[in-house]
């Protein structure tokens, strides 16, 4: 097979994982409304907190942590996730004894969960543009496009790093993965400047790749900068993908490979 | 037992070029040497640095071969290690020692060549259940590198001689009934069209028409497409009547390995059953007869 058959083979393969996601939110479709409501009144309740001090800035930083949280916990979740939850429908020997490889098969959960963060996040912004009565007029969508998709290839090496989670512990991986998450949350500035944090908590700030995100989107949006503006938020986001992509691929594989000599895999459902 | 050359389905795959050469060239399908897995047991005094608890060996020094075409069945008790041998051969689990070899492909240096080779039926088929049939087989077209209309080709016909009805197919798994779901498991792992089906226990709770329908599927696949199967199962019957060759696997140890007549033959002879020969080499003969019950 040549190569450029073999691409597309596991282009293919890959579309075949977002495609069995995506018919799994149809079939769950009154959940996912839920949860979509939920994160979305979620959205709303805190930007309420800047309309009840009067600043209407504040709510648009509130607006944008929300939503831009949203998304990105979305993408770490899904990746995270995707082999505590073939665990779940016990699924995951299948799947593993497919002649799939280990990098489609997790490339084919991000690129669902790429596409169902952003339509979720589209939607959540809408409403709270539409609820606040926020103008996007001066922001520089360039900038925040590009600041979006550069902010996913750190978060999809944080999730290909906890993938294996639970392969190695099948509860303490899913809950270690949670923790994870909700420390990220806590230290990234998703609601306020990180300044306000302890001084003890400041230097976990500086290595959350969401501390950059979150800064470079705000400064798009609410201050309409270009790309020059956010140069070194980008580079660092950049520097990060690529070093969190291939060691948390690495990551995975170590783990799976442990897995098949302990026969953890064997443990489903 | 079928012999000879034989034409194989061909599914456009990366493999069929290799699985042509493969199928002619005079080495089983599938080749097993010296295999041992060990687990720690659940029970047992922890012991070292590392308080760890003692091994045990889930298979032993394993050695068997199974040639192409062949039907191979390996019975044994629960806990003798089956499903372990089995999933050493799916690539789903590292041996410690000994190594597998199918097609001459090694299930531990070339395990994704491997996969592409083999399909799997588990004693109790993994599914999206929410999803329904065509959904599953849908997605596992995509997972095995067949085009959609390919894959619809394959498993239309594979339902059909399976006595599956398709109205069914747009229905969610977790509505069909146990048979139900396992002949989709069986189209699912046929379709793919493997040089070596592995069957773990795939009759298992099935009504004895539904039984009958996979039993001769799997015998057509051999036939028809040289298909090599490797099936796991307590039914003594079913193996008596798909099985070419058999093995007795006891506490992780190959004890004989024999046509069915062969081993009843071994066992004591005339008016034996291949459940009476099993019970008489794994040494777990019906105490009901020595006390007159």
């Amino acid at each position: 097979m040549t190569i450029k058959a073999r691409a597309l083979r596991e282009f293919w393969c890959s579309i075949g994982f977002a495609e069995r996601n995506f018919m799994l939110v149809k079939r769950y479709a009154g959940w996912e409304a839920v949860f979509l409501t939920y994160t979305v009144v979620s959205a709303l309740t805190i930007g309420l907190i800047g309309v009840g001090t009067g600043d209407t800035r504040l709510v648009m930083f509130l607006v944008i942590g929300a939503v831009l949280w949203g998304y990105l916990s979305i993408l770490f979740h899904e990746v995270s996730e995707c082999i505590a939850w073939e665990r779940w429908e016990g699924t995951l020997e299948y799947t593993f004894m497919a002649p799939v490889k280990r990098f489609t098969q997790l490339m084919g959960n991000a690129l669902y969960a790429i596409t169902y963060g952003l339509v979720r996040a589209a939607v959540q912004l809408l409403v709270c543009a539409l609820f606040f009565g926020i103008s996007l007029a001066g922001a520089n969508f360039l900038t925040a496009a590009v600041v979006l998709v550069v902010s996913s290839l750190p978060f999809l090496g944080l999730g290909l790093a906890c993938a294996v989670l639970p392969l190695l512990s099948r509860e303490r991986g899913s809950q270690a993965t949670h923790i994870f998450q909700a420390l990220i949350l806590l230290v990234s500035g998703v609601y306020y400047d990180v300044s306000v944090l302890p001084s003890w908590l400041q230097p976990f700030s500086v290595v959350s790749p969401a501390t950059y995100t979150l800064r470079a989107m705000r400064a798009a949006v609410l201050d309409g900068v270009g790309l020059a503006d956010v140069g070194g938020d980008l580079l660092i986001l950049v520097i990060s993908g690529v070093v969190l992509i291939p060691l948390g691929f690495a990551c995975f594989v170590l783990g799976e490979r442990w897995a098949k000599k302990t026969g953890k895999l064997k443990i489903d459902g | 037992m079928a012999t000879g050359t034989y034409e194989r389905v061909e599914l456009e795959r990366e493999l069929d070029g290799f699985l042509a050469e493969a199928m002619n060239d005079g080495r089983p399908a599938l080749k097993v040497e010296g295999l041992t897995k060990r687990f720690p047991r659940s029970e047992g005094k922890r012991r070292g640095f590392w308080r760890r608890r003692p091994k045990f060996d889930a298979l032993a020094a394993v050695t068997f071969a199974v040639e192409k075409g062949e039907i191979f069945g390996l019975i044994g008790m629960n806990g003798s290690g089956k499903s372990t041998l089995i999933r050493i051969i799916s690539t789903l689990l590292a041996p410690d020692e000994g190594q597998v070899e199918v097609f001459g492909l090694n299930v531990e240096k070339d395990p994704g060549r491997v996969r592409e080779l083999i399909n799997r039926v588990a004693v109790d088929a993994a599914f999206f259940k929410v999803l329904s049939g065509s959904e599953n087989l849908r997605y596992a077209a995509r997972l095995y590198g067949l085009s959609p209309r390919l894959a619809r080709e394959r498993y239309d016909g594979l339902l059909k001689r399976i006595g599956f009805d398709p109205k069914r197919l747009r229905d969610q798994i977790k509505s069909l009934s146990r048979g139900e779901r396992q002949k989709v498991a069986a189209t699912r792992a046929l379709m793919s069209a493997p040089a070596l089906l592995l069957l773990d226990e795939p009759t298992t709770g099935l009504d004895p028409r539904s039984k009958r329908e996979v039993q001769r599927v799997i015998r057509e696949m051999r036939d028809e497409e040289g298909t090599t199967v490797l099936l796991t199962t307590h039914d003594m019957e079913e193996a008596e009547r798909l099985c070419d060759r058999v093995g007795i696997l006891h506490e992780g140890r190959i004890i004989t390995i024999g046509t069915p007549a062969e081993l009843t033959a071994r066992a004591g002879g005339a008016g034996e059953t291949l459940e009476d020969a099993f019970l008489k080499f794994t040494g777990a003969e019906w105490l009901g007869d020595e006390n007159g019950g």
